[in-house]
């Protein structure tokens, strides 16, 4: 897992509430043997004009004008603006990992479903909430300048404006330090590997016939 | 100090690390690996450029969504037809070569529905850790192990540190005692016990069997039992270690040889609840009051004796689940009140990790022996669970009996369990099946399933709607 200290990048829109893990990760992409290459078919229904299939080459489809993802502002961004329970519904895992494939490193709303912002930890994703009035106070700023840019501090927990401006924000303790050190739930367990390598020996010598290759 | 119950002791013996915030980490000896939830799992080990912790400890198989017709079959993974399921089977081929993990290929004699190859090996065994991808994973609890089914992510979590972050579950017995009726199995066992306990009786237990019934029950009985501990909310379902599970055992390809066999059996001999050991939970069912079971709903609660009726929504006093039973008989196109005999077949499934073991195909073919399918009934499929039971059943010759019944005689694979494969039921059919999943749609689109026993299902395909088997088997 990647790890998060500070990005500084483009905010982007998705300006609706109740986004669901559907709209982000359509049901037809869930039958891939993969967990990468999520990205170009994020917000699939909305971003293109044609129906998508897995291993369709994107760049070749015709893109949906109307859709701000698709603006020429909007391109690179690694920040997320968006409304209230987003990545409502279905616990798919790929709906975390067609927004990091895509490229974004942070999401900031007023509130996540709870399952989606659990997995979002887990691919090394931010969730940042806060008050939905500074939300949209982020929106109406963003709106108004062309390329505006956030930095997300997390060591600090602060988010700063290129004004100098900061917002303050809340994280766990735990999924903090798992970010900034880019700890997955494996990484974690990794870091008990000594333990666990005692204990099979101790184990192997206990029940030698659960070792030794199956032929 | 109380005694400790067979879930305890296995916890015990396989705990790591117990962690401050309630969960541990626990040792898993075994990793059954298939072609649908594994891919992910391996892409993340390559995306993280992290090894197998070990690979001995893995087996795998593709079942879920291999073809079951021969002739399709016989073309090995290239011959294939549906492109997801060929480039599911070809990555588990490529991820089991990459990690060296030791597969049983398509057409291997060896390959076979995951929860059937296990025990059949001797790749699962008494004391073990089992793990796998697949709801169904708790069918290895019956050799007296403790053995669970994992999401994607944790298949990965395991493979890649032969541990799983676990929080340890309250104990439950369910103890059957007396003597069952003939024509009673242990399909009928365990859908009384879920219409007894619900679909979420179990949540947040690990289950032991426990009673007369159990201990006299064969292992591949125990088996059926235990594979459908989830089908009760409880993801560990177990039966004490004893003198069927070494017979069971002992002599399997991988099962402990000579010395090992006895330091072995000095372990698996403590494998038990001890006499004083405490349950959160009991439930008591008397042997002697089960009957032929059968769903006529779809979730495996709705469930009732052979010689019952549809329950009329109206009688029902709870709004819920008034709601429930209307929503259910409109999707079956029953009606409430109906004789459960008065269901009429299309179709007819036998097989499946519940009941496709050699003693299950013995069992429908006993009843399906020297009869006919009725005419109205479009579709018998019969499928062993994995490429040696169906050798052995056709040594025996009940290839035979099936085939002269009219009935189809497949490839081993899960098939019509969950329709991943081209083994679909038609819209609005009604199927007598020996699986244990009665969802809307689980065996293809608009398909009516009713679980049963190998039994009823043979004698329900010769009838061509539901009849007592111990009718039939008296006659
Ligand atoms: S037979 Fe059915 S329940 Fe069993 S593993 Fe296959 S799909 Fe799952």
């Amino acid at each position: 897992m990647k790890s998060f200290t500070t990005v500084t990048g483009v905010v982007a829109p998705m300006d609706r509430a109740n986004v669901d893990t559907d709209m982000i990760m359509p049901k037809q992409f869930l039958k891939s043997i993969k967990r990468s290459g999520f990205g170009p078919f994020m917000f699939d229904e909305l971003r293109y004009l044609d129906v998508g299939k897995p291993d369709m080459d994107c760049s070749k489809r015709a893109k949906n004008p109307d859709f701000p993802l698709n603006f020429e502002r909007y391109q690179g961004a690694e920040i997320l603006l968006a409304r209230e329970n987003f990545g409502c519904g279905s616990s798919r895992e790929h709906a975390p990992w067609a927004i990091e494939d895509y490229g974004f490193r942070a999401m900031i709303a007023p509130s996540f479903a709870d399952i989606f912002f659990n997995n979002s930890f887990k691919n090394g994703l931010l969730p940042i909430v806060l008050d939905a009035a500074i939300v949209d106070e982020l929106f109406k700023e963003m709106y108004a300048t062309e390329g505006y840019q956030l930095t997300v501090d997390l060591e600090a927990q602060l988010i700063r404006k290129s004004n100098g401006d900061e917002i303050p924000f809340e994280v766990d303790a735990f999924r903090k330090h798992c970010l900034l050190n880019g700890l997955d739930d494996i990484g974690i367990t990794l870091q008990d590997a000594d333990a666990i390598r005692k204990f099979e020996k101790n184990w192997q010598q206990k029940s030698p016939w659960l070792f030794g290759a199956m032929q | 100090m109380a005694g400790k119950t067979l879930y305890d002791k296995l916890w015990d013996a396989h705990l790591v690390k117990q962690r401050d915030d309630g969960t541990a980490l626990i040792y898993i000896d075994r990793q059954l690996v298939h072609e649908v939830t594994s891919p992910q799992a391996f892409e993340g080990l390559r995306l993280a450029g992290r090894p197998l912790w070990r690979s001995d400890a893995n087996l795998a198989t593709p079942d879920h969504n291999v073809p079951s017709l021969k002739s399709e079959r016989d073309g090995g993974v290239a011959g294939i037809v549906e492109d997801i399921s060929r480039i599911q089977v070809q990555t588990l081929d490529d991820n089991c070569d990459e990690f060296g993990v030791t597969e049983f290929q398509i057409n291997d004699v060896r390959q076979g529905i995951v929860h059937v190859i296990g025990p059949e090996q001797g790749a699962t065994l008494p004391g073990m850790t089992v793990v796998c991808g697949d709801s169904h994973t708790a069918t290895h609890g019956a050799l007296g192990a403790l053995a669970h089914g994992i999401g994607t992510s944790e298949v990965e979590h395991a493979l890649a540190t032969q541990c799983l972050i676990q929080k340890k579950m309250k104990n439950m017995l369910v103890k059957v005692e007396g003597e069952l009726n003939p024509g009673v199995t242990p399909k009928d066992v365990i859908l009384a016990i879920i219409g007894e306990i619900g679909t979420a009786g179990g949540n947040g237990h690990a289950i032991e069997f426990g009673g007369s019934v159990f201990r006299n029950m064969s292992m591949e009985g125990r088996m059926t039992v235990c594979n459908m501990a989830i089908e009760g909310g409880a993801r560990v379902g177990m039966v004490a270690v004893d003198q069927t599970t070494l017979d069971y055992v002992e002599g399997r390809p991988f099962s402990p040889k000579g010395e090992d066999w006895d330091k072995a059996l000095e372990y698996w001999h403590t494998l038990h609840s001890d006499d004083d050991a405490v349950f959160d939970r009991v439930v008591e069912i008397d042997a002697a009051a089960i009957v032929p079971q059968v769903t006529w709903g779809n979730s495996p609660e709705m469930v009732t004796g052979v010689n019952g009726t549809v329950p009329k929504p109206d009688d029902i006093a709870d709004p819920s689940q008034k709601a429930a039973i209307e929503r259910a008989l409109d999707y079956m196109g029953l009606t409430g009140g109906m004789s459960i005999t008065d269901i009429k077949l299309d179709c007819v499934f036998i097989g499946s990790c519940t009941n496709s073991r050699i003693e299950d195909l013995r069992a429908a073919a006993s009843v399906a022996k020297g009869n006919k399918v009725a005419d109205t009934v479009k579709r018998v499929l019969v499928v062993p669970g994995s490429g040696l039971v169906k050798k052995m059943a056709e040594k025996e010759g009940l290839d035979k009996i099936f085939l002269d019944a009219g009935m189809e005689w497949r490839e081993p694979s899960c098939s019509m369990c969950l329709a991943m494969n081209s083994d679909k039921l038609g819209e609005g059919e009604h199927c007598a099946s020996t699986s244990n999943r009665n969802f809307e749609g689980r065996q293809g689109f608009g398909g009516r399933t009713h679980l049963v026993s190998p039994e009823m299902a043979a004698a329900a395909a010769i009838a061509g709607h539901f009849v007592d088997v111990r009718d039939v088997i008296n006659a």
